[in-house]
């Protein structure tokens, strides 16, 4: 396991949407960044990584560096050696700056039970310099974004876990920050909360036109919604790159028939694409434009219904089968 | 989670493009939430329950100081006397109030929401601190105006009586402050090491009365030096002889017994409460260096 190439570390921007604003500079930046606690557990070492705006999965298992990274980010903790810089200003020398334009969203529990998400949230975005009246209406724009209505007058020790991690998320929004940076977000939920939260993420991303940092352990989770990935490992840098170009040539086509399968899979190994079943499925490698009419001719000179054709990724997940197999 | 159609119409995101505020409005906020926090406004009616309950009890007694006054036409008890009188609700007070502002926002966790956000790191004790000074201040001041008000409609000097009320009364403001910034600077730090309400509250209450007792054994020891120091051993003592060194007159009419026999030791209690003070502040910061890192 090398080190990784120089140009490993810079990610592109996502050309397909480019985002109005920012994009022209370095979302966060960082250069032979070392952390060492008491000068002996190395939580970061010598990572250095370049990432445009737009969504950022950092995933790394637990102990990885996530949350060492995060704080230094944020200017909570000074760096042992090397430089960062967090859109364009430097954390270690004006934190404050950084933090004006930075939502954080922490991993753990964080919010206090007997106040309301609507009071907790309203007095947060005064603590970020928001005016009173100002605050009081972007708290509850926020706590609506992330979907809480009626409930967000009550008490937030009697919420679910995917509520309050739905106020965390509101309290990182509420002063209109240029990067959110989230811990851990879909910790504690089940399926169906975790689904929520990462279409939420995105709505973010995109629609919002927020960068996001993610962080996850999980990178099959963070792969669905973000355009680059950062991955760590014991501190280093393993890989960095856009999930576009980390995927592009592993791309495979899905083809569904509801009949003749059997017979469609024989066609199209005559036609010699290197065709692979999955249950109903038909998966075959794309190497260009050409490959679909050769499917859909295929297709018609059978006469077979087709149910289903389509462009299938990879998991990310494979990209990284070889370096760390215990935690994808 | 579902949105009711047609009642909710999503405009979609808003970017913020107005004034961010600095510094100093960001600490009055925080200075405010926490005065309110102490007094349990915009919280549930449980956390209202305590602090009024002393603030109803301290004005009670005033009014009836006050009463009584106005009935024998002679002074029951001097401002001063007023404040040290209340020392022990001051306490009890403290020991709900401090937990209240720090404890329950380590406990909870909150505290990286506020340090990941534009507030220098030493505004954030700085303004509990502020916020339970106040309280105090007010908890005892409060009272004393009751007092103060009393006594001059019911004076029968005319503006020169009311004007004589007066000067007795700012003494006495002055020395509630000296109350409100010796037992908040101590019952916050103390707060501050843990996160369990209880404990913080009862590691107050040991502070303030287990040093009692040592005053009681090194003013009777056979030492006048000894005996006049003693005073300092204990955060109310102490408070007490600044009191009467500083203001002295002021606090206590001469003839009247008051006042802590402190000798000619005077500046040594002033110079003890300011380091005490500054001491507890230092640690307090240093506390939250450590916290905000974490």
């Amino acid at each position: 396991m090398g080190e990784p190439a120089k140009d490993q570390g810079r990610a592109g921007c996502r050309d397909e949407h480019p985002l109005p604003r920012l994009c022209s500079v370095t979302l966060i930046a960082t250069e032979s960044l070392t952390k060492t606690y008491g000068g002996r557990v190395t939580a970061l070492a010598d990572l250095t990584v370049s990432v445009e705006p737009g969504i950022i999965g950092l995933v790394g298992a637990n102990g990885a560096g996530k949350s060492t990274l995060i704080k230094i980010l944020l200017g909570l903790l000074p760096p042992t050696s090397g430089r960062v810089a967090v859109l364009g200003l430097d954390p270690i020398t004006d934190p404050a700056a950084v933090r004006a334009r930075v939502g954080y969203m922490p991993e753990h529990d964080a919010l206090p039970p007997d106040l309301s998400a609507a009071e907790l949230v309203t007095h947060l975005g005064r603590i970020s310099g928001l005016p009173r009246t100002v605050a009081r209406e972007r708290a509850s724009e926020a706590l609506r974004h992330v979907g809480l209505y009626e409930e967000r007058y009550r008490p937030v020790g009697g919420y679910s876990t995917g509520m309050k991690q739905r106020v965390k998320l509101a309290q990182a929004l509420v002063h209109d920050p240029d990067l959110l940076l989230l811990d851990e977000p879909t910790n504690g939920l089940d399926p169906a909360g975790r689904d929520a939260m990462l279409a939420l993420i995105h709505r973010i991303g995109t629609e919002f036109g927020i960068s996001v940092l993610v962080c996850s352990h999980l990178l099959g989770e963070v792969e669905r919604i973000c355009d680059t990935l950062v991955a760590i490992d014991g501190g280093r840098l393993l890989r960095a790159d856009r999930i576009a170009a980390m995927t592009s040539v592993t791309d495979v086509l899905a083809v569904e028939v509801s009949e003749g399968t059997d017979d469609l899979a024989t066609r199209l190994a005559a036609l010699d694409l290197p065709v692979a079943r999955e249950g109903r499925l038909l998966l075959v490698p794309l190497a260009d434009d050409a490959t679909y009419d050769l499917i859909l001719g295929a297709v018609a000179e059978l006469d077979l219904p087709l149910h289903r054709l389509d462009q299938r990724r990879h998991r990310v997940a494979e990209l990284f089968a070889t370096r760390e197999p215990s935690h994808v | 989670m579902s949105e009711p159609t047609g009642v909710i119409h999503d405009i979609g995101y808003q970017r913020y493009t107005g004034p961010r505020l600095g510094r100093r409005n960001v600490f009055g906020a925080l200075y405010l939430h926490g005065l309110r926090t102490v007094f349990g406004l915009g919280r549930t009616a449980k956390a209202k329950i305590f602090p009024w309950l002393v603030v109803g009890i301290v004005t009670l007694v005033a009014a009836g100081i006050t009463a009584v006054r106005s009935q024998i036409g002679e002074v029951v008890m001097t401002y001063a006397q007023f404040a040290d009188s209340m020392s022990w609700l001051v306490i009890f007070f403290v020991a709900v109030a401090a937990p209240e502002l720090v404890s329950r926002d380590l406990r909870s966790g909150v505290l990286p929401l506020y340090f990941s956000r534009p507030l220098p790191r030493d505004d954030y004790p700085l303004a509990k601190l502020l916020a339970l000074v106040t309280a105090i201040w007010l908890l005892l001041g409060g009272p004393q105006l009751v007092m103060f008000l009393g006594a001059a409609f019911t004076t029968d000097k005319g503006m020169r009586g009311v004007w004589d009320e007066l000067l007795d009364l700012l003494p006495g403001l002055l020395y509630a402050g000296l109350w409100a910034a010796v037992f908040a600077s101590i019952g916050l730090l103390v707060a501050s090491l843990t996160g369990k309400r209880a404990f913080a509250a009862g590691g107050i209450v040991a502070v303030f009365l287990m040093t009692t007792p040592i005053v009681g054994t090194l003013s009777i020891l056979p030492s006048r030096t000894i005996n006049e120091l003693a005073f300092l051993a204990s955060p109310s003592t102490l408070v007490g002889g600044v009191g009467t060194w500083a203001l002295g007159d002021l606090l206590v009419p001469e003839g009247r017994g008051g006042g802590v026999p402190i000798g000619g030791f005077g500046p040594v209690y002033g110079v003890a409460a300011v380091l005490l003070v500054a001491a507890c502040v230092a640690l307090l910061l240093l506390r939250y260096r450590k916290v905000a890192a974490r």
